[in-house]
């Protein structure tokens, strides 16, 4: 916080962040791919390099150009910068169980040196990549030739000092760390801490906190599996480091509960600190009360003063000081509250989505059906539906803003609930920290926006 | 015009859901002739209640045989299971027999015949779905005398075929309860503990109708336009046409059962 952001605060018609197609990434083709599909989307800490990794393992990281001066009505764009393959199927031999490579998480680290850092997680492995550039190499070595068969020493007659020529650049990620078998369930969540030398990774049942430095301990910090699995009721599903406070961290349940947890406290956090959780609303109590408040993501404002969670209808604010309930509550899709029960049928119910915020904390969003997401700006109260669809994708072309008919006549533009495709969602979405750009993740492409800059 | 069927069918099954405990009290004959006029318009509470069950216990049976199950989803869709089951339990309808008059008791019977119909297609496609209440129990011990071989012998879940055959004898609820919490926890005691040996359990006695079945269940899960929410619809689909006489057949044992019982 502290940098002025244009058009940030959506304080009056004016002021409005107007949006638009800039780029999309990944197949055409409707045919989707298993392993294309895309699992996770985060920028780095400046902005400048876009990392999604997807359900094959694979990462891929973009690279915004530098700007253009002479364009100045465009900010660069994000092409390739490196790929590489981070998780690879593996077999578990104890339980005859076969471990996905889908990566859930890529975390960046902020960069320190020429280098960059990111950690990237399947369910079961967290491993800790480092990304380095290569554009000069030595040239004129003494006893080797230049593609590196050695010289016979006998032909040498003089000696030359090797000097760096330039070569094309070459973006090398190759694995520094690798931190296994420290999680009997599925990883949902990595995240580090203010200290930018521990982090934890949280799983179904347990959270575990590492050193970046060493790959064969690590501390259980919350474990909340019960002595008889037979009691098991509840589960941890997301989980994040304050972003200034080094010994704080949060994590939701299955619940819709949130704990803030201080390290400082003891050496297992299974007491919190502070307990969030809103009281139900019992005129719309049902079956599926419990499933739609299982809260499937949590982050913390870039300030450390709130916190948002998104469970499946809403999307929820809270001030760390007050426990009792939400200080800000958005609808995502309220009008799937009647369809509940077609949604449980077919499993959509159970969909995670995550949600975040713009660099200033003004702005929140999420993804939703039929390749809509959604933005809340919370000091105007207004909310925007767009669509990823690459029926927009002509650049610097403004998006129309989408409505949803819930019932009754349904208004022209606007599309029905039932005609809805409940295939296209939109769970992974990514705010540039400090610019108004914003990257979108459909099921297998990835669409890249950004403010109408005049 | 299938589309439009499965559309009106969810849309009632949603409507049911909508709104907090809005349970219809059984309490006489406007209800039943709500319910028979609009049997395919709109169900009973309990119905619903029944079908969201039956749902529940297909999908944690249906995840409990993936590589690798989902715990969040298991521990919701179980924690969805015991609600319905406890409310069951504290309104009566746990219980083996209708208390009330004979009329509405058959008809009762009919409409849940309706429902046990595709759980006993599950069960001879090689799907094992566990009796819980009414007479689910007694369907159950008449098709394993039919497709016992093709009885999918998921260890996990395991019915209440250790009670007795005689399935019109008054149950004791407790004990359903008991059996049914019991089905519950094995669910997760394999969960937990995913030994070769259990792995090998589940898939010896699994023959290709289940992966028809699964094929299908997929196919709907996949194909999730709304109004295609059409799992009973699915379920009805006659992959194996043998049971679908079968079925036909036992209803009418079944309705012949009946009428002995009360003595019409």
């Amino acid at each position: 916080m502290g940098w002025k952001m244009r058009k940030q605060t959506g304080a009056g018609g004016g002021n409005d962040i107007q949006w638009c197609f800039s780029q999309v990434k990944g197949a055409v083709d409707d045919d989707v791919a298993e392993a294309d599909i895309i699992s996770t989307v985060e920028f780095n800490h400046s902005g400048e390099l876009l990392a999604t990794g997807d359900k094959g393992g694979r990462v891929v990281i973009f690279q915004q150009e530098q700007e253009n001066k002479t364009q100045s009505h465009s900010r660069g764009e994000y092409n390739v910068y490196s790929t590489f393959q981070s998780h690879e199927p593996e077999f578990d031999y104890l339980k005859s169980l076969e471990i996905e490579e889908k990566i859930n998480k890529i975390r960046w680290l902020p960069q320190k040196n020429a280098a960059q850092f990111l950690l990237s997680t399947n369910d079961k492995t967290i491993k800790l990549w480092k990304i380095s550039e290569r554009d000069k190499r030595p040239e004129g070595y003494n006893l080797k030739e230049e593609d590196g068969r050695y010289r016979d020493p006998t032909t040498v007659t003089t000696l030359r000092v090797p000097v760096f020529r330039p070569m094309d650049l070459m973006v090398e990620a190759s694995p520094r760390r690798i931190f296994a078998n420290a999680h009997t369930y599925h990883i949902n969540s990595i995240s580090i801490n203010s200290d930018y030398e521990t982090y934890l990774s949280a799983d179904d049942l347990r959270i575990n906190l590492w050193h970046l430095e060493i790959t064969d301990r690590s501390f259980n910090i919350v474990d909340i599996k019960p002595a008889n699995m037979e009691e098991l009721t509840e589960v941890i599903t997301a989980a994040e480091f304050h972003p200034n406070s080094c010994s704080t961290f949060v994590y939701s349940s299955s619940k819709g509960t949130i704990r803030l947890c201080d390290m400082r406290a003891s050496a297992l956090c299974d007491r919190h600190s502070k307990l969030f959780e809103e009281p139900e609303d019992p005129s719309n109590r049902s079956f599926f009360s419990e499933i739609i408040s299982s809260i499937s993501d949590v982050k913390f404002s870039h300030s450390g003063r709130y916190m948002m969670t998104r469970d499946y209808l809403s999307v929820k604010i809270w001030d760390l000081n007050m426990e009792n309930r939400p200080v800000e509550t958005y609808q995502v899709h309220e009008y799937l509250r009647s369809k509940l029960c077609s949604l449980y049928e077919n499993d959509c119910i159970f969909d995670k989505f995550e949600c975040c915020w713009n660099g200033s904390d003004s702005i929140v969003m999420t993804g939703s059906y039929n390749n809509f997401f959604r933005m809340f700006d919370r000091n105007s109260k207004r909310d925007i539906t767009l669509e990823a669809s690459r029926e927009n994708n002509k650049p610097r072309t403004v998006l129309k803003p989408r409505k949803v008919c819930a019932s009754g006549k349904r208004k022209k533009d606007e599309i029905s609930v039932d005609s809805l495709d409940f295939n296209k969602k939109i769970l992974h979405t990514a705010w540039h920290p400090k610019e108004n750009i914003i990257a979108v993740a459909t099921t297998n492409n990835l669409y890249i926006f950004q403010d109408k800059m005049n | 015009m299938g589309e439009e069927e499965g559309l009106h069918q969810t849309q009632f099954l949603d409507t049911m859901f909508v709104r907090g405990l809005k349970r219809k009290c059984f309490d006489g004959e406007e209800d039943i002739e709500g319910t028979l006029a609009g049997i395919k318009a709109i169900p009973s509470y309990n119905l619903q209640r029944q079908s969201l069950l039956d749902m529940s216990l297909v999908k944690l049976q249906l995840c409990h045989m993936l590589v690798e199950p989902n715990l969040c989803r298991s521990v919701l869709i179980a924690n969805t299971v015991r609600q319905i089951q406890e409310e069951m339990t504290q309104d009566g309808t746990w219980q083996m027999i209708n208390t009330q008059s004979t009329g509405q008791a058959s008809l009762d019977r009919l409409v849940s015949t309706d429902i046990l119909c595709r759980s006993s297609r599950d069960q001879a496609e090689g799907k094992h779905v566990p009796a819980y209440g009414t007479f689910n129990k007694d369907f159950e011990s008449d098709q394993a005398q039919d497709s016992s071989e093709t009885m999918s012998t998921a260890p996990s879940v395991q019915a209440p075929r250790n009670l007795q055959s005689n399935a019109w004898e008054m149950e004791n609820p407790q004990e359903n309860k008991g059996n049914f919490q019991k089905s519950l926890d094995q669910i997760f005691e394999t969960l937990e503990n995913k030994s070769p040996n259990s792995v090998e359990d589940l898939f010896s006695e699994v023959d290709n109708s289940y992966y028809d079945l699964d094929t299908m269940l997929t196919g709907m899960m996949s194909n999730t336009k709304m109004g295609h929410c059409d799992s009973l619809e699915t379920f009805s689909t006659p992959t194996n046409t043998a049971s679908n006489s079968n079925c036909k057949s036992d209803l009418n044992d079944l309705d012949h059962i009946v009428e002995i019982l009360v003595e019409s």
